[in-house]
């Protein structure tokens, strides 16, 4: 082997390498190495926990907002105050009928008659709502005495779920000794829209809007994206014109999304004078914003359709559209869909651009058309979120669960698609 | 299994000189010439095809244990192989690769490993240096051993096996710093040198047995990756050198290469030889004839014969060791 | 007649074309061959109908508008409107809902008498409108049908008009990103008429309040936005990449190098998620919890001035939503080193983090720069967790614990309330989304220039 004077180092090989200075520097570097692996595990593990401490807060705090406390309210309306002929809310105008009654004062002395001075503000609007139901659903009510389960105004909500203030407490303290409070599935939170009592909000409204702006949004990108995709991929030369195109849209699919709401109120409100806050309006600023990502996965997907395809079906006479639109497409269609998915996923949880172009208004009511006001679910979160009342903050983060479902429900389909019917050529 | 043909016992043992001339002949000057090594080789030697070789004593009646194919011809007590790989099998999950393969590597000589592809040639070498631990789901069983020790065993520290069984791959793969810090490399994170100028030392050595340095002296802080293909091997046989390793396993280190560039390896494998143990792989077999003193043929998994080049390339035992040298498959 | 049933007119006229030439075909393939299927010769002749009237009614649908304005304000009652604008616009806005039978009433008494000359209006120009389309209508069907022949290619006619039709779409990009930035500058460029440029992109105070009305006495706007720039940074830019680089790079490099197959298989989905999640959930959770948490740790260690909207808390937040955009471009760096390099690494007895520290990457340096540099952007544009979770202060400070504003935040709150369009307040909001829309582009163009430069140096 070689002699000390032609080696390389310092001491001869095989001795070198079992010196003490070399093991310990050996030992040094494995330690270096776990250090270093277990840096790189932590990291995702920090990652992971981060999400998961994200969901468990929001989760922890918005159960609750799903639950609602119910008290048995003994009534009498044959006694009460109130003028409701029972055949009305038999017929069409059923609603009609109990909107010009003031149900809030006769929940407020069957109350009191009940519980006590105190108790008169006990039941809220969803109580009132909740009565109206049931007299529509058995307008014998109107004649005889009953006691009725109503859901109890959110200042005793929040008592009789955490903390609240001392009135609503011993209201809460004296219910729970009569055995007259219970809890029970909020059904209103995913029927109702938004409303001034904490206790009668709820998101339909809001999922509703997000609906119809999400529609609008997939059947203007939806196409355009495709068909943007097909030209760049399958026909477009190369020239300046068509490299433009391609930076265009490589660049729109980074641009903040609160400058396509700028762009939403520059030319879809102020001049072209669509209406304020309708889903129209949303669903062509989430279109625009949404188009670049379905072009991108557009691309790709026609990308990975392998050239034999197409050879194969020119070489039968067909032409050069007919290959794309009977071959091409067809076969890159669950890469396009998956993309799409993703991006109306990413559409759906959008606030900003929506908040330009004056989607933040009061919807008390669910939209009926795609040219009135309404809102969206991120949205309406935003602006539970601005509110003072405590008993908001779990309507809030309830309404970040179904917002987190419906998200979660989107991707897991996406994922599922790809999984199912992309091929791996 | 491969029927054991008796080596040595009836051959007429020439004479070393003889020999020596021979080989000459047929390979051209060498530097250092294998009969002159001590531990002699010129027990047992084969007597080479295609001379006479000068008058050969009475056959000498000696009764050597009868070797195993792996092993070398001369089972005669004298230096103990460099690395000596005993029944090994590689599995790539269920599939088997390599089949039971034993062989024995000798320092200051070049070994070669012919073969069709596919045939596991690369897959041993790798074992040599258990470059396989790097591919998830590769399985090593049997006995490797370095100067006697286990390679595989937990009291071997596979960052100092790799440094003292160097590697050079078929595609050069330098990296992607100057030349200088190529060379730097292997001294710098296993802490050979205490000084720069040491570094320096070992830079301008390592270079220099790689037949680099006149070529790139004046350019030591230019990118590697700005050679030519000829001469990115050579850095990265001068990156293995820096290190000092005692065997050096080269996985086909020409067949990316011209045939100017090639030649300038075979020429540098020849100088390496004195100071490392080469193990070279090779799908060419006119360069393991001029490369190589010993010779080792695979096929589908199996190590099929091995021997002295000569004789592999001119009277092989075995019969597909014959087809593949006559061309029959590839 | 409206235009509504012009529109159905020329539908029901196209459909007439496309059943005629359908059947027209047919007869012709009976006696020899076609050049195109009938459904070809259908479809070129319902196209031919139906395209150029259709594009006459997008044109005219607003110009109609403008006529019918023209044509109401030049009758008798329309001379007699007051002259100021807004109170115009509102009478002119009740007088067309009211003849559209819209509304019942309006507020204004002149809207009543206005009414019926929109409705007569509307009926006149609708009727031109209308049968001018009708008219297009038919000329394109009888262009179409006459040139059926056997030989006739319909099919390359079809095929014309969807290649001009993919063509349009591809150019929406392009108008779309000449409408952002036309409209921006638009604006932007009424707002440095009212306030100078210099001042804007210099100037150190921010505090926007102008007069709503012209006797009002109120305070100059003060219109600098250095600090809604250095809020910007400090959050996005320092302290939300102080979390996700080191969080994004690690992991990156822990589920390329380190972890098993199966685990990487459900880890890296893990990360995606965190991208997924709506902005506006990770604001309230700032705002919930984090905020909170910040300030009570502040006041801990001493700082008095920390503050519940603190830099600190949305940075980290938005820290922790980034990490997914560093990490996924990091790992396809990363993976893209050829293993040849790595092996030669190894081979030399180098231990795996030796490797990745001092060949893997910097060898993936320039596609990781390139991620971080989106990331950044990405950062810099975002909203809501900025809303919700920093302050509305325009506060030029270099403290964590206190309360920032950024360009993002000033849009909303600009923009929110009364819009007057041309207060300097409004226009603000529109210079400051032109500085964020170029500074994102040059992030951006930088970013994947460098990229595409790596992607080339391994392919």
């Amino acid at each position: 082997m070689s002699s000390a004077p032609d080696s390389l180092a310092a001491t001869a090989a095989p001795s070198r390498w079992t010196g003490d200075a070399m093991r310990s520097r050996v030992r040094k570097r494995y330690v270096a190495e776990r250090r270093f692996r277990a840096l790189g595990f932590a990291a995702v593990a920090l990652s992971g926990l981060f999400l998961a401490f994200l969901l468990i807060t929001m989760a922890s705090r918005g159960l609750g907002g799903f639950t609602q406390h119910e008290a048995a309210l003994p009534v009498d309306f044959a006694r009460s105050d109130l003028m409701i002929d029972p055949a009305a809310l038999r017929g069409p105008q059923a609603r009609e009928t109990l909107a010009a009654v003031d149900l809030e004062s006769a929940l407020s002395q069957a109350a009191t008659a009940a519980f006590g001075a105190e108790a008169g503000e006990m039941f809220g609007g969803a109580a009132v709502r909740a009565l109206g139901e049931k007299l529509i659903a058995d307008p014998g009510l109107l004649e005889r005495r009953d006691t009725l389960w109503l859901p109890v105004a959110s200042a005793i909500d929040v008592a009789a779920k955490h903390d609240g203030a001392e009135a609503a407490e011993r209201m809460v303290e004296q219910l729970q000794a009569r055995g007259a409070i219970r809890r029970s599935f909020n059904a209103g939170f995913l029927s109702a829209s938004d409303a001034t009592d904490p206790s009668a909000v709820g998101v339909w409204g809001a999922l509703k809007g997000s609906f119809l702006t999400i529609l609008v949004t997939m059947m203007l990108a939806f196409p355009v994206g495709v068909l943007a995709a097909v030209y760049l991929e399958e026909f477009a030369p190369r020239n300046r014109w068509t490299d433009a195109i391609e930076v265009s849209i490589n660049n729109l699919a980074a641009v903040p999304s609160i400058i396509f709401g700028l762009l939403g109120l520059a030319v879809f409100l102020n001049v072209m004078h669509l209406p304020r806050s309708a889903p129209l309006v949303g669903g062509l600023t989430l279109a625009l914003m949404t188009m670049p990502v379905i072009v991108i996965a557009g691309r790709n997907a026609i990308k990975s359709v392998p050239p034999s395809i197409r050879d194969a079906a020119l070489g039968i006479g067909a032409s050069k559209m007919q290959v794309v639109f009977h071959h091409v497409l067809p076969l890159a269609l669950p890469g396009i869909l998956t993309g799409t998915i993703i991006g109306m996923a990413r559409a759906l949880g959008e606030t900003a651009p929506l908040l330009m172009i004056g989607m933040r208004a009061f919807i008390a009511a669910p939209p009926t058309g795609f040219t009135e006001p309404a809102t969206v679910l991120p949205v309406q979160i935003f602006l539970w979120s601005d509110e003072v009342d405590r008993a908001f903050v779990e309507k809030t983060s309830a309404a970040i669960i179904v917002l987190l479902v419906f998200m979660l429900l989107m991707n897991g389909l996406a994922i599922y698609l790809r999984n199912r019917f992309e091929r791996r050529w | 299994m491969k029927e054991k043909m008796p080596l040595t016992s009836t051959t007429p043992v020439p004479s070393p000189s003889a020999a020596i001339a021979a080989d000459a002949q047929r390979r051209g000057p060498s530097t250092v010439d294998e009969a002159a090594l001590p531990g002699g080789h010129r027990a047992d030697e084969r007597e080479p095809v295609g001379g006479s070789l000068g008058a050969a004593p009475a056959p000498v009646a000696v009764a050597p244990p009868v070797p195993s194919p792996g092993e070398s011809p001369e089972a005669a007590p004298g230096r103990a192989p460099k690395m000596r790989a005993k029944s090994v099998s590689v599995f790539y999950g269920d599939n088997q690769a390599l089949k039971d393969v034993s062989i024995d590597i000798h320092e200051d000589r070049v070994t070669a490993f012919i073969g069709p592809s596919g045939c596991g040639k690369s897959t041993f070498l790798r074992t040599l240096n258990r470059m396989n631990d790097t591919i998830a789901g590769a399985r090593v069983t049997g006995n490797i051993e370095l100067d006697g020790q286990d390679i595989n065993s937990s009291a071997m520290d596979v960052v100092q096996l790799r440094a003292r069984v160097g590697m050079v791959f078929q595609k050069p793969n330098p990296f992607p710093k100057s030349i200088y810090e190529n060379v730097a490399y292997g001294p710098r994170i296993h802490g050979l040198s205490s000084s720069k100028a040491e570094l320096d030392q070992i830079v301008e050595k390592s270079l220099k047995r790689a037949g680099l340095w006149d070529e790139v002296k004046d350019r030591l802080q230019d990118s590697g990756t700005a050679l030519s293909g000829g001469q990115q091997q050579r850095l990265c046989i001068a990156r293995a050198i820096a290190v000092d390793p005692e065997v050096i396993l080269m996985d086909e280190p020409a067949s990316a290469l011209d045939p100017i560039a090639t030649a300038k390896i075979e020429e540098l494998i020849h100088e390496l030889r004195g100071r490392y143990a080469i193990v070279i792989v090779t799908h060419n077999m006119q360069q393991a004839a001029r490369v190589s003193q010993r010779t080792a043929f695979f096929h589908l998994g199996e190590m099929v014969e091995y021997g002295k080049t000569s004789e592999i390339f001119t009277n092989p035992r075995e019969r597909r060791t014959q087809d593949y040298i006559t061309g029959r498959y590839g | 007649m409206t235009l509504a049933l012009a529109l159905a007119g020329v539908l029901a006229v196209a459909a007439l074309a496309a059943w005629l030439g359908y059947t027209r075909a047919r007869g012709m393939r009976r006696e020899g061959r076609l050049h195109s299927l009938p459904a070809y010769h259908a479809l070129y002749a319902a196209i031919w109908t139906a395209a150029p009237a259709l594009l006459f009614l997008a044109i005219w649908a607003p110009v109609q508008g403008g006529l019918v304005e023209q044509a109401v304000l030049a009758t008798p009652e329309g001379r007699a409107l007051p002259e100021f604008a807004m109170q115009r616009e509102a009478i002119l806005l009740e007088a067309r809902e009211i003849a559209r039978g819209e509304r019942e009433a309006g507020f204004n008494p002149e809207s009543t008498g206005l009414a019926p000359r929109f409705a007569e209006a509307e009926g006149r120009f609708g009727a031109i409108g209308g049968g001018i389309a009708l008219l297009i209508a038919l000329a394109g069907a009888l262009a179409a049908l006459r040139r059926s022949a056997p030989e006739f290619r319909a099919r390359s006619g079809v095929e014309r008009w969807v290649m001009a039709l993919l063509v349009a779409a591809s150019l929406i990009a392009i108008l779309t990103t000449l409408g952002i930035l036309l409209s921006l500058m638009f604006e932007s460029l009424r707002f440095f008429s009212m306030v100078p440029p210099g001042d804007f992109l210099f100037g150190t105070q921010w505090s926007p309040q102008m007069a709503m009305r012209a006797d009002q006495a109120g305070s100059s706007g003060a219109f600098g936005s250095v600090p809604l720039f250095w809020g910007t940074i400090f959050i996005g830019a320092i302290i939300a990449m102080i979390v996700a680089i080191p969080l994004g790079l690690m992991s990156a490099i822990y589920l390329t190098q380190y972890a098993h197959a199966r685990v990487r298989a459900w880890m890296k989905p893990l990360l995606e998620i965190l991208a997924g999640v709506p902005t506006v959930v990770y604001g309230y959770f700032a705002a919930l919890t984090v905020a909170p948490a910040v300030r009570d740790f502040g006041i801990g260690i001493g700082i008095s001035s920390a503050s519940s909207e603190s830099a600190l808390a949305a940075g980290l937040v938005m820290g922790i939503m980034i990490i997914p955009f560093v990490s996924s471009m990091a790992d396809d760096s990363i993976a893209a080193v050829p293993q040849a390099m790595r092996d030669g690494s190894l081979a030399m007895g180098a231990t795996k983090s030796e490797t990745i520290r001092k060949v893997v990457l910097p060898a993936a340096l320039p596609g990781v720069v390139g991620g971080v540099l989106l990331a950044v952007s990405r950062a810099i544009g975002e909203t809501m967790i900025v809303v919700m979770a920093a302050g509305l202060a325009a506060n030029l400070t270099a403290n964590p614990f206190e309360s920032v504003t950024t360009v993002t935040t000033q849009i909303v709150q600009l923009l929110t309330g009364d819009q007057e369009f041309d207060s300097p307040k409004t226009l603000a909001a529109f210079a400051l989304g032109l500085a964020l829309f170029l500074i994102t582009l040059v992030l951006n163009l930088i970013a994947l220039s460098f990229v595409r430069r790596y992607r080339e140096q391994y392919e």
